[in-house]
């Protein structure tokens, strides 16, 4: 006797996001499992910030449905949203607030209690402990970068969307910040979906990858299936092999579970 | 740099909770949001009380002018001063609210705010609190200073004077709704509106003069707006030593209908946004 099988923490079915004439998301499908680490990766105007987006509540689909937790994200966000949290070089924190002061909004706004004794561990976690009493607006890019992954962490959210999680930081920290992801879900168990243009990181975090293009999701798998499938020695190979179909006009979109094997067979066949 | 911290059994609980409706918790987190940038600004703060202080002393010699060359002026010494410090209160609730609203769009953290579990009310909530905040701390100066300067007293109206403040306070909120959700619809390029889209109401407000004085067609207008009944209340106390309740009673329904327009009006921007992509595009 088998058990009742695990909900998805996200779940999309035919998701479309449209704004005026353009499709940024045009039907894509697809579930996330808990303690899952996932990215959606593509080029720019893929249509994976938009997804990100989405899935957050910060915008509302044109067609199709989401669950989150097993939640309906359009009706019922506000039952999800203090088990998630999210970091995107898009959305700033207020530069006339020093890290600190951030950080104990946000802890209100979260609910938490113990909020000084979480803020002093997550300070010394991320090296923010120098940086409490400046203004969040007088840091580099980097520390910055630091700041709102602390914003995204401070409620341990049991759901991480990530946009572009290292972005300005250096390859250093970068490693770190990465190294601490993993480390954050080891602990946690939490399920992470980030969008990111780095293919290292990518391969280095994700259990899985689904490649969009064009508001589609056109391949996905695990790093390593992907780049076995398309006959390559990276993913940013197999990102380029899938990029310049789109140039060709050779492209077979796949539902973001399904393998793509006529995907990578295309791209084989491309292949100079 | 080290490895995460061990888990925080108060961070579980707070997740794991039944959605709370309304939380003052999150609506004091806004207000501190707030307070933590006017603490740390004076020139803010010396702003906010520079531009009603410099009014009264304008207002205040041309009183002082009037007086000497107007019987109407003079049959009541404060009613030009009266009227600028209650105009102000109008004035300064408006702009605290939408002022409140924008701090956010200028520093592109409505995304955070919206993905936190803060509800769209609660958010009104907070900037219409930090509007009456910003309201006092601009008028209060001026309102004391009235006395030693041009021996008006005005706090000398007496409970009328709460009726008349709550009005134009709440009148200020609701413009100041209006204004945050056409900033949230358009963008930065609209927030002029928030400084100069009450200035069309000045005129048709009866703020200097009697509604009497307007035309006829625009004193349908005036009479449409809640500042009218306040100004024409506190004309009644200066002259006539008379609170005019039915004129507060007006201004009341005027404002439950303005205000509840304004927040559902502010409240469906918020949900445009959300359709349209508003809130990741916010910024200067």
């Amino acid at each position: 006797m088998t058990g009742k099988p695990e909900q998805p923490v996200i779940q999309v079915e035919g998701l479309v996001k449209r704004f005026d004439a353009i499709d940024a998301v045009n039907g894509i499908s697809f579930a996330v499992a808990k303690g899952e680490t996932a990215a959606l990766l593509g080029g720019n105007g893929a249509g994976k910030t938009t997804t990100l987006s989405v899935l957050l509540g910060l915008l509302l689909p044109t067609a199709g449905f989401i669950r989150v937790f097993g939640e309906d994200v359009a009706r019922h966000r506000h039952r999800v949203l203090p088990r998630m949290n999210f970091s995107s070089p898009y959305v700033a924190l207020p530069r006339r607030l020093t890290v600190e002061e951030n950080l104990i909004v946000f802890g209100h706004l979260y609910g938490l209690d113990r909020l000084r004794e979480r803020i002093e561990a997550m300070a010394r976690d991320l090296d923010l402990a120098p940086l409490l009493g400046r203004p969040t607006g007088d840091l580099s890019a980097g520390q910055v970068t630091r700041v709102a992954l602390a914003k995204a962490l401070l409620n341990e959210p049991q759901l991480l969307l990530l946009d572009e999680p290292t972005v300005s930081l250096d390859p250093d920290t970068a490693d770190w910040v990465r190294g601490y992801l993993e480390t954050y879900r080891a602990r946690t168990g939490a399920t992470i979906l980030l969008a990111s243009h780095n293919m290292a990181e990518v391969e280095r975090l994700c259990d899985r990858v689904m490649m969009m293009r064009e508001g589609l999701i056109v391949d996905s798998g695990p790093p390593g299936e992907l780049i076995r499938r398309y006959g390559r020695d990276t993913l940013e190979e197999v990102f380029l092999d899938i990029a310049r179909r789109r140039r060709d006009g050779n492209d077979r979109p796949q539902d973001g579970r399904d393998g793509g094997d006529g995907a990578a067979a295309d791209a084989a066949r491309a292949r100079p | 740099m080290s490895e995460p911290a061990r888990a925080f059994p108060a961070a579980s609980a707070a997740m794991h909770a039944p959605a709370v409706i309304f939380s003052w918790r999150r609506v004091g987190a806004m207000l501190l949001r707030h307070l933590y940038v006017l603490r740390r600004s004076w020139p803010r703060i010396l702003e906010l009380a520079y531009w009603p202080t410099v009014q009264l002393v304008l207002w205040g010699f041309i009183t002082t002018f009037f007086i000497q060359h107007s019987s109407w002026v003079a049959q009541a010494a404060g009613v030009l001063v009266s009227a600028v410090l209650l105009w102000d209160v109008l004035f300064r609730s408006n702009l605290g609210v939408s002022l409140s609203f924008i701090e956010e769009i200028w520093s592109r953290n409505l995304g955070h705010l919206f993905v936190s579990p803060l509800r769209p009310y609660e958010l009104v909530a907070s900037i219409t609190i930090m509007g009456f905040l910003r309201t006092v701390v601009s008028i209060a100066p001026a309102a004391l200073l009235a006395w030693p300067l041009f021996d008006v007293w005005v706090f000398g109206l007496g409970p009328p004077l709460i009726a008349f403040f709550a009005n134009l306070l709440v009148m200020g909120w609701a413009i100041g709704l209006f204004s945050s959700a056409i900033v949230l619809r358009f963008g930065v390029a609209a927030e002029n509106i928030c400084w100069l889209g009450i200035f069309l109401l000045a005129p048709v407000s009866a703020v200097y003069y009697p509604v009497a004085t307007l035309p006829g067609w625009l004193q349908g207008v005036a009479w449409a707006l809640p500042s009218a009944y306040v100004f024409e209340g506190m004309r009644a106390v200066l002259y006539q030593n008379v609170f005019r309740g039915d004129l507060m009673l007006a201004a009341v329904l005027l404002n439950v209908l303005y205000l509840a327009l304004a927040a559902g009006f502010f409240l469906w921007m918020c949900r445009v946004a959300r359709i349209r992509g508003l809130l990741l595009r916010q910024g200067e």
